[in-house]
C-alpha cells in the first residue's frame, strides 16, 4: 500500500517547489497549492475506501521492519482525520486567492501553508512517537510564522505568545518521549504500548501520561492553557485562522491525546474512570469559561476564537465520556467543528477583506450587501448551535446519548444548556454585523471566496442530511479504531507480518 | 537517577526563565536551556560506561555498544531547536524594530 507516504510527501514536495514555481510564473503558485489540496482530498477518499476492507495499513519507511524502522500506520481514524484536513486545506487555499491580494510575498504564504498541511498529515498517519514530534514541530513552526504573516505589531506579539506557549508544549512532549524511551527502549507506538503494559499503573506510567496530556492540552488550547489562542487567531490571515481553528488544534491536541490515551496507554472508561473524569472536567471547564468569555467580546474574530475553545471542550467531553457513543460524538464533532468553524472564520475573512474592519460595534448592515457571506454565516452558526438537519446537531446528539448511556445525566443536561451559550454569542455577531443598520461601505465578496464558503455550506448541509452513510462508513469505523484500544499494537504487528 | 533529576532541574530553570522574565531575549535563552536539558537527557539515556561507539566492523565485535538511537534523535531535535530559535529571534528582532524595546511589559503599554 504505497500511497500512504503521498499524504505528507505531496504537500512537502510542493512546499519546496513553490519558490521555484514563483520564480517562473507567480499566479501558478496558487494553482499548485489548490491542486495539491484537491489531490489530497481524492487520496483521502481513496484511503478511506481502502480502510473499509483492511482495518490497518502499515507502510514501512525504507523497508525497515518495525520496531526498528519508522512505520506509517493508517487506520480508519487516521483516514477520517486526513479527510477533514484535506477538505479544510482545500477551501482555505481556494479562499486565499483573493484574500491575499493585499499581501506581498504570496509564495511564502503558500509554502508555509503546504508545510503546515504536510505536518498535520504526518501527525495523523505516523506510527512512531518521535516522528509524531517532528511532524508536530513542522506544522507548529509554520503556523507560528503564518500567524506573524502580516508583520504588524499585533501579529508579531500574537505569534510570539503563541510560540512561547506552543514550544513549552512541544518541549514537554519531547521530554516525555525521552522518558518513555528510557523506560521502553522503543519509539514505535505499537511497541511502546506493549512495553507500557508491563509497567501499567506505576508512578512512571502516570507521570509520562500527565506530561503528554499537559503538552497536548497546550496545543489544543484547553482552558487553563488557552491564553495564546484568542490572540493568535484574530492576528492570523483569515484562511489561516480558518485552518488553525478548523483542524490544526484538533490534530495537534485532540487527535494525539485520543491516540495516545486509547491506543498506546490503553486506558478505557471501565478500567480508569478517574482519568476519564479528568478529561470530562477539562472539557466542561473549557466550554463554560470560554463560552462566557465569548459573550463579552467586541472583536469578530476574537469572539470566534473563544467560541472555538469552547467547542474543543465539547470534543474533549466526548472523549472523556469514553463509551462508543461518546467517542462517535467526539469524532463527529471534529468533522462538524472543522466545517462550521472553518466556515465562520472564512466569513470573518470576507468581511475583513471587504470592509477592513473587525470591530463588531463599527460593523453593521452587511446582511443585504454581502448576502452570500451572511447566509453562509447563518448556516455555520446554526450548525455550531446544533440545529437538527445540520452536521453539528448529530455531533451534539451523540455526545448527549453517550453521556446518558454512561450514567452522567447531569452532563447531558448541562451540554444542552451550554449549547444555548453558543446561540447567545453567535447571535451577537449576527445582530451587529448582518442585521443591524449600518452605513459601512461594502460590496459583495469576490467570486472565489464565495465559492469556498458555499462549498463548506453545502458540505455542512449534505453531511447533516446524509449522516447515516457518513456514520456507517467514516465516523463509526474511526470510533471503533480508537476503542480497539490495545488491540492496535497487535493489529500493527500482524499487518506487518502479513505484508512481509 | 541523579542524571535524570539534574536534567529535569535544568528544564525547570529554563521554564522559570520563560515564565518570570520580561525581557524577550531572556525568554529565548530560557528556551535554549530547556532544549539543552532535553537533548542532554537523551544523550545520557543512551550512555553506557566503558562502551564502544556503535560501529560494527567485524561480526565478532563484542556487544558493548552505546545506544545509537538517542544520538540520532538528538541530532533531529537540535535541528528543530535551531529552526525554532531562529524563528523566535527573528520575531523578537521584528518586535524590537517596531517598538524599540525588548521589555514585554512596555510593549503591552505601547499597544494601548
Amino acid at each position: 500500500m504505497s500511497f500512504i507516504p503521498l499524504f505528507f510527501a505531496l504537500p512537502l514536495v510542493s512546499a519546496f517547489l513553490i519558490p521555484i514555481v514563483a520564480k517562473i510564473y507567480k499566479p501558478l503558485v496558487w494553482f499548485v497549492c489548490t491542486a495539491v489540496s484537491f489531490i489530497l482530498f481524492i487520496l483521502a477518499l481513496y484511503g478511506l475506501a481502502v480502510t473499509q476492507e483492511i482495518p490497518m495499513i502499515v507502510y514501512k519507511m525504507g523497508n525497515w521492519p518495525p520496531p526498528l524502522g519508522i512505520i506509517m500506520a493508517f487506520d480508519s481514524f487516521s483516514g477520517f482525520m486526513v479527510l477533514v484536513i484535506s477538505i479544510i486545506a482545500f477551501t482555505c487555499s481556494l479562499f486565499s486567492l483573493r484574500f491575499l491580494s493585499n499581501y506581498s510575498g504570496q509564495w511564502k504564504f503558500y509554502t508555509l501553508f503546504m508545510l503546515m498541511t504536510a505536518g498535520m498529515m504526518g501527525i495523523v498517519i505516523t506510527g512512531d512517537l518521535f516522528n509524531m514530534f517532528v511532524f508536530l514541530e513542522i506544522a507548529a513552526l509554520s503556523s507560528y510564522a503564518l500567524v506573524a504573516f502580516g508583520v504588524e505589531g499585533e501579529q508579531l506579539e500574537a505569534s510570539f505568545k503563541y510560540m512561547v506557549m506552543g514550544e513549552i508544549g512541544g518541549l514537554t512532549f519531547l521530554l516525555a518521549i525521552a522518558l518513555i524511551y528510557a523506560k521502553a527502549s522503543t519509539l514505535n507506538l505499537a511497541d511502546v504500548s506493549n512495553a507500557l503494559q508491563s509497567i501499567r499503573y506505576t508512578t512512571f506510567f502516570w507521570m509520562s501520561l500527565g506530561m503528554l496530556l499537559f503538552a497536548f492540552s497546550i496545543k489544543a488550547a484547553l482552558v487553563p492553557f488557552h491564553s495564546w489562542l484568542p490572540d493568535a487567531y484574530p492576528a492570523a490571515p483569515a484562511p489561516i485562522s480558518s485552518l488553525l481553528a478548523g483542524i490544526c488544534t484538533k490534530v495537534f491536541g485532540i487527535y494525539t491525546t485520543a491516540r495516545i490515551v486509547f491506543n498506546v496507554f490503553g486506558l478505557t472508561r471501565e478500567s480508569d474512570p478517574m482519568f476519564f473524569n479528568l478529561l470530562i472536567g477539562l472539557g466542561l471547564l473549557s466550554i463554560i469559561f470560554a463560552g462566557l468569555t465569548a459573550l463579552n467580546q467586541k472583536d469578530y474574530k476574537r469572539l470566534l476564537a473563544y467560541s472555538s475553545i469552547s467547542q474543543v471542550g465539547f470534543i474533549m467531553l466526548g472523549f472523556g465520556i469514553g463509551n462508543y457513543y461518546g467517542v462517535v460524538g467526539a469524532i463527529f464533532y471534529i468533522l462538524a467543528h472543522g466545517l462550521a468553524k472553518g466556515l465562520l472564520f472564512l466569513t470573518s475573512g470576507s468581511v475583513v477583506h471587504v470592509t477592513g474592519e473587525r470591530n463588531l460595534q463599527k460593523l453593521g448592515g452587511l446582511g443585504e450587501r454581502m448576502s452570500t457571506t451572511a447566509w453562509s454565516f447563518r448556516v455555520g452558526a446554526l450548525s455550531v448551535i446544533g440545529l437538527p438537519p445540520l452536521v453539528g446537531f448529530f455531533a451534539k446528539l451523540f455526545i448527549i446519548i453517550g453521556a446518558i448511556k454512561a450514567g452522567f445525566l447531569w452532563i447531558a443536561i448541562s451540554a444542552i444548556i451550554l449549547s444555548v451559550l453558543s446561540l447567545a454569542y453567535l447571535l451577537k455577531i449576527e445582530n451587529s454585523v448582518f442585521m443591524k443598520k449600518g452605513k459601512i461601505e461594502a460590496k459583495a465578496a469576490p467570486f472565489t471566496m464565495r465559492i469556498a464558503m458555499v462549498f463548506l455550506v453545502m458540505l455542512i448541509v449534505l453531511v447533516g442530511i446524509g449522516f447515516q452513510p457518513i456514520m456507517d462508513f467514516i465516523v463509526g469505523p474511526a470510533a471503533q479504531a480508537l476503542l480497539r484500544g490495545l488491540e492496535y499494537s497487535h493489529l500493527v504487528f500482524r499487518t506487518f507480518t502479513m505484508n512481509f | 537517577m541523579l542524571i535524570f533529576t539534574s536534567c529535569i532541574i535544568l528544564f525547570l530553570i529554563g521554564l522559570y526563565a520563560i515564565v518570570t522574565k520580561r525581557n524577550l531575549i531572556k525568554i529565548a535563552i530560557g528556551f535554549a536551556l530547556i532544549e539543552y536539558s532535553v537533548n542532554l537527557l537523551f544523550a545520557l539515556i543512551g550512555f553506557k560506561h566503558n562502551a564502544l561507539a556503535p560501529i560494527i566492523t567485524r561480526l565478532d565485535t563484542p556487544h558493548n555498544f552505546v545506544d545509537p538511537i538517542p544520538q540520532a534523535l538528538v541530532l533531529t531535535a537540535i535541528v528543530i531547536a535551531l529552526g525554532t530559535t531562529a524563528l523566535m529571534l527573528t520575531i523578537i528582532l521584528r518586535i524590537y524594530n517596531r517598538y524599540k524595546t525588548f521589555d514585554a511589559a512596555k510593549i503591552k503599554e505601547l499597544k494601548g
